[in-house]
């Protein structure tokens, strides 16, 4: 007889944070051997409603049922005790311990003793019932990412769920390891689980899950019984509410060579250190950046920015070599920057939004004399970037903080855009940004392109790329694999170079 | 030059340093035990001294030495709580809320002591703790005299160290506590109460301090004055770094520091350099910043330390 | 019922009031505790502590005396806290001050005219010169400042009692103290019949020139944006190094006139017990200020009273002159606490499942 229970039951779910209701009614239903995709932009929902599930908030409103019995959920505990396991997008792990010190974190031990042998055991059952192996005595540090994600799933399985939810497991992925990923997936749902995948990459939702759930701004906009009935495009409506509408981009008359590294190298004994970048950026054009993150773009981005000095080779801006790079040279050259973490690098959001729009900028006569702040200056020039690039805010002396991701996107746009960059880095500018926000970021950079600017984007996001660059360069483990010209691009190629095969191979 | 190094190396002496090294065990190991969960716990001068303090006290009262231990413990675990209240449960900057608890402490600790004691003409004193031998091992030649002819707290400290370690490494909850330490989100994740952990840390680090300043008191002094700890507890934060983060080699660092510290005393003792005491007095501090100096630049301090656990930033 | 913290839009200016107000209120509420415990009558003992400040015209003038050292280590400890530059260590940039205003006090050869200004100077570039040592082990070595700040004012401490002790014993004293500074260097006295001195209208003029400083120049921004998110300030092109000397000297020199104002218009010579903790006092100051400087005349004030007021408490009551430490350590920990509140505000949430 079959039970007609669901293995997981979420009914009614209502969840608010202060004005944001981040999640209104939502039902989700998951069997044995599903692999549940769980589809929406950002700020769709999907985070807050799998955070419910895994202990981490508690709901407003709304039940929650495991095999047909109501279950509260009020800690992590509690979830993983329901057999509930969550695989974070963000690691959690402690890369000093060892794979089995990571596995062990939370188990009681057998007589006031960590339980190693068993957990080596456990590890190797594991190993072959789903495929996944790791060596249990190595560091975490020494891992790869894609080991490392593995590990994070063991942990899963480690304490018995039933149930598995990934958040955005791809974005630190290969195309490789995303395949790897996949089977995993498969052969954990037919061992039994019930899996939950998170993510806003409309092709892997595609090609992995058997039932979509897709949530706009907070509600559930529609259940997908069978994936294979829907395509591509119908999961883009239904997540956006419109179709994808990117701006369009001209060809563009190139110029001089404003910006150009030769045989750069970094210091130290990480693997993301740079081993010989050549590159060089033109007027007008925009040089996209593409690679799975830790193959040494920030490294790249933190040599251009001045933050990181680098131990060989040489940086020429306009044709004069630079000796000794420093963030305030760098702006002095007109190199505008735009840090990939917004919040801890970009702006200070503590302090009103004045000062993190005019930070880097502060020593420049019209906002100081004399090492006297003229603070009129200084708001109006706030006040008019509010209104030039439609900030929501009340006014120049809110705190940052209190902006919206999208909104603080913009206060880096609008400052480094102020005083008319030649070059202008951007590090995953939208990441994290709603549809709306990341066109306006996008329309910038198009309209900063035809003002004969160069602009280095370097993202994540192969869409983006795609739809931007005039060129794409991949990194790999600190080098550069491979570069093309975006009519000669395709995604299958660029996915290679990411992984690290060569053009040809 | 021969007649002074046979005078100042001579059994005494390395009893001494055994001796000396004592309370600076007890507190390193306790700061250690805060530090490896995320907290660093500024309080431990206060703490020292408010122990020292309620262990004199009860001592005198009582007669019990050991009721005095207890009652330094429990001052210590109180005070301890407190930093974790403010540190843990509020999130609170740890370097000022444990300067706050170090003057919170002192005051504390002088005002009770003229309180109960008011101001004598002579210095309320206890009878100390008395060496007790071991049987059979006080009778090996050198050894025996210079580490089985202690206290029954020095003896204690001897055990602390392997009780840390093997705590530490090889029980689950020491690996909790650890990973609170390193990564708060991955032991949160695991089910593990992050606050709780710390909350433990934190106390065992104050009964730890406490026992320590009840030793100044009790044994190394037999009197409390409010000079008694005079920046002993710096000196163990330092003593952290230098044994990076180890129970180990923290008491190494503890022994090596007592050395130099029985050292200055001795020549101090015997004026074989004529230097003004207070010389002698400033090396333990130039020497910890100098050690300081040397270690901070590669010191691998647990990744979350000083860091406080918000579960919904992320 | 369950609270959770939400941030603050913008926090009011009245709350840099009532904030500190109600941690006192708190402070002085709980330690009314250790003065029932002490056996005496809560209300009679506080009205000792606070009315005896302002009991006559000489006690009112004395308590500004008293608060002048103190509105100087608030001050410095204020502006390095600014920068996120844990500087504990305004004890012993003090002493430095004291000192090296006592040494040029008793130069024989300088012109009287030079005197008082040189020691001035010589205080400041004294307290400046020992906050410098531990600026560079934070920015070059990474050691902390905490500990460093803390440990170098045990050794000046030391420095300085060695020195009473030998070669700069005053012959003439039975105690260890310096001999006493020339005549025309002591600091000019402002109102007749009473001790106030110059020091004491430096101070007061040096709190508002500090607000001026952090709100209205490039440095002051600079600090505070420092201390607030140091990656975003190098990232944005300030130089996190450079600024955090700046602030240790400032912060360093601050402490060093509370020494001047010491030396040369209360004590006119160093001793050993010249400052009774001032340095620490400054952070509780500089705390229950939230960093401003105005607030820290008031917090200085709020101090120099509670700490002349303990004594002629204690002569009266009986209570342990030690109530004014404990009110101390009372001070800082309620208004940590209290800080809370301009950074969240606490709702209320009722939870179900």
């Amino acid at each position: 007889m079959s039970n007609p229970d669901y293995l997981l039951s979420m009914q009614g779910i209502c969840k608010s944070f202060g004005a944001i209701q981040a999640n209104n009614n939502v039902d989700l239903n998951l069997s044995e051997g599903d692999i549940l995709g769980l589809l929406g932009e950002n700020g769709a929902g999907k985070t807050t409603l799998m955070n419910i599930l895994f202990g981490t908030y508690q709901a407003d409103e709304g039940k929650i049922m495991i095999q047909g019995r109501q279950i509260t959920i009020h800690s992590t505990a509690d979830a993983l005790g329901f057999g509930i396991g969550m695989v974070h997008q963000h690691f959690h792990l402690v890369h000093r311990h060892t794979v089995l010190e990571n596995l062990l974190v939370g188990e009681p031990g057998r007589r006031g003793r960590l339980d190693f042998s068993g957990a080596r055991r456990r590890l190797l059952e594991i190993g072959d019932q789903f495929g996944l192996t790791l060596n249990p005595d190595a560091r975490v540090s020494e891992l790869t990412i894609g080991e490392q994600q593995r590990l994070e799933i063991i942990k899963a399985l480690f304490g018995d769920s039933k149930i598995l939810i990934l958040d955005e497991p791809t974005a630190v992925l290969t195309p490789n390891e995303s395949t790897g990923l996949f089977e995993a997936l498969r052969a954990l749902a037919e061992g039994g689980l019930g899996i939950i995948f998170i993510s806003h990459k409309l092709h892997e939702v595609r090609n992995v899950t058997n039932r979509v759930l897709v949530m706009r701004a907070g509600s559930v906009s529609a259940l997908v019984e069978d994936t294979k009935e829907v395509t591509e495009s119908d999961l883009a409506r239904l997540m956006c509410g419109h179709e994808l509408n990117p701006p369009k981009k001209n060809t563009s008359k190139l110029g001089d060579t404003f910006l150009s590294l030769s045989a750069i190298k970094t210091g130290g004994s990480t693997p993301q250190k740079l081993k010989g970048i050549n590159l060089s950026v033109q007027g007008g054009e925009i040089l996209g950046i593409a690679g799975v993150s830790g193959n040494g773009q920030k490294e790249l981005a933190d040599v251009i920015a001045g933050v990181l000095s680098h131990t060989e080779g040489t940086i020429e801006v306009k044709g004069e070599i630079i000796s000794k790079a420093s963030p305030r040279l760098m702006q002095k050259l007109k190199i505008g920057r735009i840090p990939e973490d917004r919040m801890t690098t970009g702006l200070v959001t503590s302090l009103p939004l004045y000062v993190s729009m005019v930070l880097p900028w502060i020593r420049r006569s019209i906002f100081s004399r004399f090492g006297i702040l003229r603070k009129n200056e200084i708001l109006s020039f706030t006040s008019k970037m509010i209104k030039r690039f439609t900030i929501q805010a009340t006014g120049p002396e809110v705190k940052t903080g209190t902006l919206s991701g999208g909104n603080l996107q913009k206060v880096l746009l609008a400052r480094e855009l102020a005083f008319e960059p030649e070059v202008l880095l951007a590090s995953q500018p939208t990441r994290g940004l709603d549809v709306a926000a990341a066109e306006f970021v996008h329309r910038q950079f198009l309209s900063l392109r035809e003002k004969g600017a160069a602009i280095i984007l370097i993202s994540e996001d192969l869409e983006e790329l795609f739809a931007l660059s005039d060129r794409i360069v991949v990194m790999y483990e600190g080098r550069i694999a491979g570069e093309t010209k975006i009519n000669d691009a395709s995604v299958e190629d660029i996915g290679l170079l990411m992984a690290g095969a060569t053009f040809g191979a | 030059m021969e007649e002074i190094i046979s005078q100042i190396f001579q059994v005494g002496f390395f009893a001494a340093i055994i001796r000396i090294a004592t309370p600076f065990v007890f507190a390193t190991i306790g700061e250690l035990f805060a530090e490896r969960s995320g907290v660093l716990n500024l309080g431990i001068e206060g703490i020292m001294m408010f122990g020292a303090m309620t262990g004199f006290s009860t001592a005198y009262f009582t007669s019990s030495l050991w009721l005095g231990i207890l009652a330094a413990m429990l001052t210590g675990m109180l005070m301890a709580a407190l930093m974790g209240f403010l540190t843990v449960s509020l999130g609170l900057s740890q370097h000022v809320s444990g300067i706050g608890i170090t003057m919170l402490s002192t005051g504390f600790a002088f005002f009770f002591y003229r309180l109960i004691f008011g101001q004598p003409s002579t210095l309320p004193n206890i009878k100390a703790f008395t060496p007790v031998g071991i049987p059979v091992l006080k009778d090996i030649p050198w050894i025996g005299p210079v580490l089985f002819e202690q206290t029954t707290l020095t003896y204690l400290a001897f055990a602390v160290v392997p009780l840390a370690a093997f705590l530490l490494y090889k029980t689950p909850w020491g690996l909790n506590l650890r990973t609170v330490g390193e990564n708060p989100h991955a032991a949160d994740s695991a089910g593990v109460s992050v606050s709780a952990m710390r909350y433990q840390g934190l106390i065992i680090s104050g009964a730890l301090m406490g026992i320590a300043g009840a030793f100044l008191v009790m044994v190394q002094f037999n009197a409390f004055t409010f000079g008694v700890i005079s920046g002993r507890g710096w000196i163990c934060i330092a003593l952290v770094v230098f044994g990076q983060w180890g129970p180990w080699k923290s008491a190494a660092g503890a022994l090596l520091f007592a050395m130099i510290d029985a050292l200055q005393l001795r020549l101090q003792a015997s004026s074989i350099i004529d230097l003004p005491y207070q010389v002698f007095l400033m090396m333990p501090f130039v020497l910890t910043i100098v050690t300081m100096m040397l270690v901070s630049r590669n010191a691998r301090a647990p990744s979350a330390l000083l860091i406080p656990f918000r579960k919904e930033e992320r | 019922m369950a609270f959770r913290l939400e941030l603050r839009e913008k926090t009011p200016i009245w709350f840099n009031i009532v904030l500190p107000l109600s941690a006192v209120m708190a402070t002085l509420l709980l330690c009314s505790g250790l003065v029932a415990l002490a056996g005496a009558n809560v209300f009679h003992a506080y009205s000792e502590l606070f009315l005896s400040a302002v009991s006559s015209r000489f006690n009112l003038v004395e308590t500004f005396v008293k608060a002048a050292p103190l509105i100087f280590t608030g001050l410095a400890v204020a502006v390095a806290f600014r920068a996120k530059f844990w500087n504990i260590g305004a004890e012993g940039q003090l002493l430095a001050g004291a000192m090296a205003a006592a040494y040029i006090g008793g130069i024989e050869s300088l012109p009287s005219f030079s005197l008082v200004p040189l020691m001035i100077i010589a205080s400041a570039l004294a307290g400046a010169g020992w906050a410098m040592l531990p600026a560079i082990l934070r920015t070059r070595f990474k050691v902390d400042d905490v500990v460093t700040t803390l440990l170098l004012n045990f050794v000046m401490f030391y420095v300085m009692t060695a020195l009473l002790d030998g070669p700069w014993k005053d012959p003439l004293s039975g105690y260890p103290d310096s001999p006493d500074i020339r005549m025309d260097a002591e600091f000019p006295i402002l109102l007749h019949a009473t001790r106030l001195h110059l020091g004491v209208m430096l101070s007061l003029l040096a709190a508002p020139m500090v607000w001026w400083f952090i709100r209205r120049t490039t440095l002051g921004f600079s600090i505070s944006v420092v201390g607030e998110n140091p990656s975003a300030s190098a990232y944005a092109g300030i130089s996190i190094t450079r600024i955090l000397i700046y602030t240790a000297l400032i912060s360093g020199s601050l402490a060093g006139l509370a020494g001047a104002g010491e030396v040369g218009g209360l004590h006119f010579q160093v001793m050993s017990g010249i400052s009774p903790g001032y340095g620490y006092t400054g952070i509780v100051i500089a705390m229950l200020a939230r960093l401003n400087p105005i607030g820290v005349v008031l917090a200085a004030l709020f101090f120099a009273v509670v700490v002349t007021g303990a004594e002629a408490m204690s002569r009266a009551t009986g209570v342990p002159v030690y109530l004014a430490d404990v009110i101390q350590g009372t001070a800082l920990v309620t208004m940590l606490i209290a800080q809370l509140f301009t950074t969240y505000r606490i709702r209320t949430l009722t939870t179900q499942g």
